[in-house]
This record gives C-alpha cells, structure tokens and sequence, in this order.
C-alpha cells in the first residue's frame, strides 16, 4: 500500500471541556478526492485547520506524505504543498482580483517573491491569469475584490488555492453561495485536476460532494462515525440518523434545515 | 548584607516613592489602554498641566491650603480634560488605533505649546509642603520626609483603585471592557459613558500625580515626554489593563531607576531600558497582560 | 512632487472594477512612457529651482527633500507594510551622527558618509527590529517611541562621542572630489540627487514582488501565512531597509546642516512626521513627501514669525487633519481616479490607484477579524 498523503492518528482538539474534534483518524491516498460531511458542529471546520497548522492540536499527530507535521507552523505546512480556501473569505478585499492570485503564485517555488524590483513578474503573472481563466474570472482580473459577487469571491478563493500549487487542497465549503451554474463549473474544474493534486473537501452540498467525491468521511460530534465509498455511505444508517437527527442537537445544529442525504442544494448554503 | 542594605536604604525608600509616583501615573494609562485600545499620548502633557498647577498656586509660597487646592483643582481639570479627549476620540473608535494615537498626539502638542505660551520654558522647583519639607535620617543617609509621605499616598491610592476596580460594579465593567470590548457592548451597555468616565478619571490621575511630582521633579516643560516614557515602560512591564501590572511594574521600575542611578549612575537609563526588554523577551505582552490579545 | 510613473492623468487611471470590460489595461506596458511623463516634468522643475529661487529658500527645499526621505522612509513601514512606528526618528539619528563622525573624522566627500549612514540605519534597525517586529498592536507603537527614546538618550549620554546635548558641531558640508559645496544650489542638487535615487528604490521595492507581500502582510497577516509566508521576516527585512533609508536622510541632514542634536533622534521628529503621513497620505509615497514640506516650511520658514510656536500650529493641523484627511492630500488626489470603482468600502478610501488598500494610516486594526 501506498503512503496516504494525509494521514491523522488520534487528532483531538479541546476547547474547554468541548472536544470539538475528538481521536480522529483518518488516511487520504495522494490522488483522492476526498469528501468530509457532517451536520453543522461535527467539528470539519476544526478539523481543517488542525490539517492547515491554523491551530494546534490538542493531542494526535498530523502527517504528510508519511512526515510528521503536527509540531510545524502554518506557513510552513504552506509550503510543503497544504492549501486551503476558508469557509469564511479572507481574500484581500483592497487588492485587485489578479494581484490575489499573484501573491500566491509569486510565493511557489521558482517563483519572484524575494525581489526588491519589479521584474521576472510576468511569468507569475501569465500563470495568475492562467488560473483566472481557469475559475472564469478571466474578466475581472483587474477588479477589486470588494467589488466582487459573493459566487465570484468563492470562486476566486479557489484560483488562490491553486496558485500555491498544491499537494493537498483542503476546500471548506467551495460551492456555498454559488448559483447551480458556478457551482457546475467548479466541479468540473476541480474534477479536471491532476492527480498529484489530492483534495479534501468540505460541502454542504452533498450534490457537489457525489459528483466529486472518490471517498466520503462522517463526521459527528467531533468523532468519525464512517469511512467509505460513496454508495456505502448513502447506505449507512448511521449516517442517516446522524443527518436525520435522533438527537434535537443535530437538527438544531444543522443550519442547512433536516438535510437528509437525498437533499438537493439547499438555499442558505453560507454558514 | 546588613550593610548594604543600610548604604542603600535611601536609594530603595526613594525608588518607592518614585514607583508611587509611576503608579498613579501608570494606572490611569494602563486602564484607558486595556479598556477603550486608546494609546493616550497626552498623558505626559497631562502630568504636566498638574506640574503647573502646582506652580501657579505655590509659586507665591507653599501652604498646605495651596498644595490641597493645586491636587482638587488637577482632579477636576484631568476629569474635564479626559472626558473631552472622549468625546474626541469617539468619531475615530472605527479608525485604526494608530489614528487614536495620533489625535492624543495633536492634543499633547498643542497642550505643551499652550503651556510653554503662557509659562515659558524655564525650569522651577517648588518646595513641599510645610511639615514635609524636612529630611529624617534613613540608614547612612537621609531622605526628605515628602518622599515618605509619597509612599504612604501611593499605597492608599492603589488600595482605591485596586477595590474600585475588583470589588465594584463599575469595576466588574471595566475588568469586562478590558477582557472583551465588543462583547460589553455586545450586552446593551452604553460603553461611551464608561469611556468618557475612564478616560476621565485617568487623566485626573495624570494631573494629580503631575502636582504631587513637582516637589520631585520639579517643573520642566520637557517632563511631559519623559514621563510619558516612563509609563509607557510601566505599562508595558506590567501588562496593559492591569491595576495589579501597573503597580508591580511601577515599583520595579522606581527600583531600578533608583538604585540603578545610586549603584551605576552612568549607566541609569540603560538599565530602565535593559529592564524593559528582558521582561518583553521574557513575557511579550507584559507580568500581567492577557496572554493573547486579538486571536 | 516627484512620483516616477505613478498614472495621475485619467486616462490611465479609468476604471477598472466597475466595468469588466477593461481589464488589466492600466498596467499595459505601452502606457508606461506617458506614466513617466508627470513624474520627470516634477523633476525637471525641481532641478532648475535654484535658478528661480533666493538661497534661503532653496536651503528650506533641501530640508523639505531631506525630511520627505525620511517620510518616505516611514511611509515604508507605516503605510506599505502596516507597521505604525512612533520612533522611527531613531534611525535617522544613527544615521545623522554617523554620517556627521565620519565627515568630521575620516571623509566628507560624498557619498561616503551618506552610504555609512545608510549601513548604521540598518544595522540599527536589525539590532532593534528583531525585538519590535514581534510585537503588534499598541505593544508596537510603545516599543518603537521606547526605541526613539533610549537614542536620544544614547546620544544625550554618551557626550564623548556625540558631544552630549551640545549636540556634533562642525561638521563638514558635502564635499565632491575634494571640493566643498559652498553654494546653497549646489548643495541642493547634491539633496536633489539622492533624494530621486532613494526615492526611486523605495518606488521600486513598493511595487515589487516584495513589496506585494508586504502589503498582503499588512490587510491580512493570517492569509499571508496560510499561503505559506513567514509574516515575521517580511516585516522585518522591511523594519531594517525602513531604517537604512532613514539612516540616508539623516546622514544627509547632517551635513546639510552640519549639526547634530540628540532631538533629532527624538519623539518630536518622529510626530511631525507621522503628521505628514496622516497630511499626505500613508502609502502613496508621494503623499508624504508633500505632507512633510507643509510641515517643514511651517516649522523652519514661518516659524520664526510664529514666534517659535510652530508646534502649536502644527498640533491643531494635526489634530484637524486626523478628523478631515483620513486619507491625507493622497486621499483627496485618489477621489477622483477611483469613483468609478468606488463598490466596496474599502475601495472608496484608497489614495493611490495602484494600491486600493492604501490609504488612512493602516495601523493595527482595532476591529477584530473572524477567526
């Protein structure tokens, strides 16, 4: 067997007496297109930045491509591939749509970041609007990002994750607040990626997430309930109650309403 | 050991009073700074006001009927002023920090151009008040009684402040201010009015340690900077919205520069400043601050 | 005042968010040429000022072009990387006692004191940097104005060497190939020069590679690390360059004036210049410039018929500039470039159409961001 690219053993993070993510374990072969759902509260977003280093783990390790990572900073877990678009936007508004992606790209290896002249830029340059293309927001590369849609932030978000080229792409929620075309045409531009790009997604959109997904984990309550393909997945009845909510919590939780597995894109997809 | 401590009774008594001093300068700096984000640059010019004072009612001889009026009067004026600042600074309370600073700033030159206008800048002293003027014996040396006195009106301010701020509503309010702006006024809790109130009550404490400094320190249009300095040292020692860092690091600090100036004159200030940056190595957001700010 | 290539007309600053239909062609290279044209007119003028002016007043020029270096030095730091020094005076100190010790003691023939200075700068700011890059927030604003101040305690105390608050005197001017510059004209172009050479390389850095990341740092330290920046270095190789040109203004000043005192090491120089920041414009570069020949002719020029008070005017200035100009003369300059884009709030506050999120002195934001 192959090292899986992301590998977590026993990951736990405590806030207080809360265990918002509780002895998780988890292996992601490189290549896979890895899904991760759960009501509102099952501790994904927690998760995610436990993988991107944002926050330090209470107690379990992190490794990437079979090298420990769990003691290494943020940017340093950065720059050995870990990418990430937020579930909350955090492009840089006052900046012009291009710029955004070119200060990614110019950090890549081979890339222009440590010069003091404005030179060499055009190669990251022509790569950012290789990208803008790429998302379709080839026409407001010159915008600002303050005067983007909601859709075109989140698309943007994902241009930028890109632009760090990544091992491992963690995408919290890509799809939240775009039209069912956007949305389209994120799948099938984050389906048309290499396979050296392995991605771990996040999605309330389970539309999204079976049009996508190679494997899917549950999450509930800041424990793993399941690990499987698709299909057992949908089948697992446990799943189903954790969605349906035998408990009120997740119910009450779950801001998308009682999303049953068979729901189709839910209105309100911001959390 | 005995004998050391003898040699230098005087520089330690001394550094208490000075470390007095520092903390009523301090405490007001440090709440307003913990609780409202506003780095009170007119501090200093703030303590200077009150060095004047003092001067204008004592100049023509010191009287306790005098020296009492000069401490009310810089009571009143610091509220006044404070309050003010308030209302100033309210319109920026959306701006970066840095832009807060910078009014405070405008303020404090304006204060000690006004000041230099009116008095000059020559350099006085003023005596203490009758009764305190003279020196008592202390180990090998001798200190005047005034410094004494000093000591004995630093503690029992830091026990008001200290039981204002722990033990009462108003207090509760501050400590939560500091603790989470956004969250006191998150509760409906009308935070203006406990700015303008802190912020007043701060300055107050400026004034009021600018007239009881000038038998120290004498009057000096130059003071307003360099005890701005020294606060800011406090502060940052102590950790900011801390009564109990702004009187531990007041103390330190009256130490060091105490006995720093006795053992080690020509090296004084770099000790005060060595001081400082061991204990930002050490602890970066002061003994007593908060351990992370904004996270 | 002298910005290379910075688009003021128009038509090179049309819109380009509201309408998508035309973007990226700001920056296409054939308009560069046009871009340049303002910015050498600027220098042009400058240059044949002596000819038009009495020597007095080409000296205040001089001193507006030394102090607006060192502006433009802050700007560095303040506007450009979102690091709000209050004792940037610091460096500017080292680098006018060095350049002063070396005229008197080893050359005065440029540039030597000058390059000197430049290294003390530097070598301050490494020293200091390290400490003060951190910390943020408040805790930056107090270990910066504690810095300015133990330098010109430093200088006060260590009167050996710096001649104590009798401040170095005697100092020679600039001396070219052995000749001194006598004449205030020729002293003046001496300025001139490395004024434009300085200014060109912090022009050159802001719009880098760099010079990006350094204002990725300042909107949002977070996002810069999860792209996988270490915020700290950029800060600080930006805290040690701030302090290298700072150390040039001052080695300037100290031949030019030929005089060195431990207040121009002081909290007071670091305020003025702030105001010229908050007056032009933090992070337009040439907003400051501006700001700080405001503040130079009122200190120096009609000070003395202000009766020395200079400071009063320029603290009610000050305090009126914080509420009016939030983003300084740059501000009101920028208004009109960018109505057109004016969608988002941020947008509508930017001084320089370059660089959107410049503008109002950036500071720490005190509004918290979600986690």
């Amino acid at each position: 067997m192959t090292t899986p690219l992301l590998e977590l053993r026993g990951v736990t993070r405590q806030f207080g007496a809360l265990r918002a993510v509780d002895g998780v374990d988890l292996q992601v072969p490189p290549g896979a297109r890895h899904a991760l759902i759960g009501p509102n509260g099952a501790g994904k977003s927690t998760l995610f930045k436990l993988v991107t280093g944002s926050m330090p783990v209470t107690s379990g390790t992190v490794a990437l491509d079979g090298s420990d990572i769990t003691k290494l900073g943020e940017a340093q877990r950065a720059r050995r591939g870990i990418s990430q678009t937020l579930q909350h936007s955090s492009l840089f508004l006052s900046q012009t749509v291009e710029r955004n992606v070119v200060m990614a790209a110019q950090r890549q290896p081979g890339g222009n970041r440590h010069s003091l002249v404005p030179r060499r830029q055009k190669a990251t340059r022509d790569r950012a609007r290789e990208l803008l293309v790429d998302v379709g927001l080839e026409r407001r590369s010159g915008a600002l990002v303050s005067a983007l849609s909601h859709g075109e932030r989140r698309q943007l978000e994902v241009a930028v994750a890109l632009a760090c080229e990544p091992r491992l792409l963690l995408l919290d929620e890509p799809a939240a607040g775009m039209s069912p075309a956007e949305s389209g045409r994120l799948v099938g531009l984050l389906k048309a990626l290499p396979d050296t790009v392995t991605l771990v997604i996040v999605e309330h959109d389970l539309d999204v997430v079976f049009a996508l997904a190679t494997s899917v984990t549950v999450l509930h309550l800041g424990k793993l309930l399941l690990t499987g393909s698709p299909d057992e997945v949908r089948a697992s009845t446990a799943v189903q109650e954790a969605y349906l909510g035998t408990g009120r919590e997740s119910l009450f939780l779950d801001t998308d309403g009682p999303a049953g597995l068979d729901v189709s894109r839910s209105e309100q997809g911001v959390s | 050991m005995a004998d050391w401590f003898s040699e230098n009774l005087v520089s330690i008594l001394n550094g208490f009073a000075i470390g007095s001093l520092l903390f009523i300068l301090a405490v007001g700096l440090s709440i307003v700074f913990g609780m409202m984000g506003v780095l009170n640059l007119a501090h200093g010019a703030f303590y200077l006001v009150g060095t004047y004072l003092a001067y204008s009612l004592l100049d023509d001889g010191v009287t306790w009927g005098g020296f009492l009026g000069a401490l009310a009067l810089a009571a009143v004026f610091g509220l006044v002023a404070g309050g003010a600042l308030s209302v100033m600074t309210e319109p920026l309370a959306k701006r970066p920090i840095l832009d807060q600073a910078l009014l405070t700033l405008g303020v404090s030159l304006i204060v000690a151009e006004v000041l230099s206008i009116i008095y000059g800048n020559d350099v006085y002293s003023v005596a203490p008040p009758p009764g305190l003027d003279d020196r008592v014996d202390v180990g090998d040396g001798s200190l005047p009684v005034y410094r004494l006195a000093l000591i004995g009106i630093g503690l029992v301010l830091a026990l008001i402040v200290y039981l204002v701020v722990e033990k009462t509503s108003v207090g509760a309010l501050v400590r939560a201010s500091v603790a989470d702006r956004e969250m006191v006024s998150a509760m409906g809790i009308d935070n203006r009015k406990v700015k303008v109130a802190v912020l007043g009550i701060g300055s107050a404490l400026a004034m009021v340690a600018g007239v009881l400094g000038t038998p120290v320190y004498g009057v000096d249009p130059g003071l307003d900077e360099s005890v701005l300095l020294l606060a800011l040292i406090v502060v940052v020692i102590g950790g900011l919205g801390s009564v109990k860092g702004a009187l531990i690091g007041a103390l330190v600090i009256g130490q060091v520069d105490s006995l720093g100036r006795a053992l080690l004159p020509e090296l004084a200030s770099f000790i005060l400043f060595g001081a400082l940056a061991v204990v930002l190595i050490v602890r970066p957001r002061g003994l007593f601050g908060p351990r992370k700010v904004a996270s | 005042m002298s910005a290379p290539a910075r688009p003021t007309t128009p038509a090179a600053t049309a819109p380009a968010g509201g309408s998508s239909a035309v973007p990226g062609s700001r920056r296409s290279r054939g308009r560069a040429p046009l871009r340049a044209v303002p910015a050498l007119a600027v220098l042009v003028v400058l240059a044949l000022v002596p000819y038009f002016v009495g020597p007095d007043e080409t000296d205040i020029l001089s001193r507006v072009l030394i102090f607006g270096l060192f502006a433009v030095s802050l700007d560095l730091l303040v506007g450009i990387t979102g690091l709000p020094s209050l004792g940037h005076a610091a460096y500017f100190g080292v680098g006018a006692y060095t350049a002063g010790l070396v005229a008197e003691h080893w050359t005065p023939n440029a540039p030597v004191p000058v390059l000197v200075a430049a290294g003390a700068g530097a070598v301050a700011a490494v020293l200091t940097g390290w400490l003060v890059v951190r910390s943020d927030g408040v805790f930056f604003l107090m270990l910066t104005l504690a810095i300015g101040e133990i330098t010109s305690q430093l200088a006060l105390q260590l009167d050996d060497v710096t001649g104590g608050s009798d401040g170095l005197f005697g100092i020679p001017t600039f001396r070219i190939g052995g000749e001194p510059l006598r004449l205030e004209g020729y002293r003046y172009w001496y300025v001139l020069a490395v004024f434009v050479i300085t200014f060109a390389a912090v022009w050159l850095i802001s719009r880098s590679p760099f010079g990006l990341a350094l204002r990725g740092i300042r909107d949002n330290e977070d996002r810069m690390r999860s792209l996988g920046y270490s915020p700290f270095r950029y800060k600080y190789v930006a805290y040690v360059l701030a302090g290298a040109f700072a150390g040039i203004a001052g080695g300037l000043f100290a031949q030019f004036n030929r005089i060195v005192n431990p207040s121009d090491a002081g909290f007071a120089l670091s305020a003025i210049t702030l105001l010229a920041l908050v007056l032009g414009g933090a992070g337009s570069l040439w907003g400051p410039v501006i700001g700080m020949a405001v503040v130079v002719v009122v200190r120096d020029y009609y000070g003395p018929d202000l009766g020395g008070h200079g400071p009063l005017v320029l603290g009610i200035v000050f305090v009126i500039a914080v509420y009016v100009l939030p983003r300084g003369f740059a501000g009101l300059a920028g208004l009109g470039a960018l109505r057109g884009r004016r969608r988002g709030a941020v947008s509508a506050h930017a001084t320089d159409p370059d660089d959107p999120g410049s503008g109002a002195v950036p500071g720490t934001s005190s509004e918290e961001r979600p986690a």
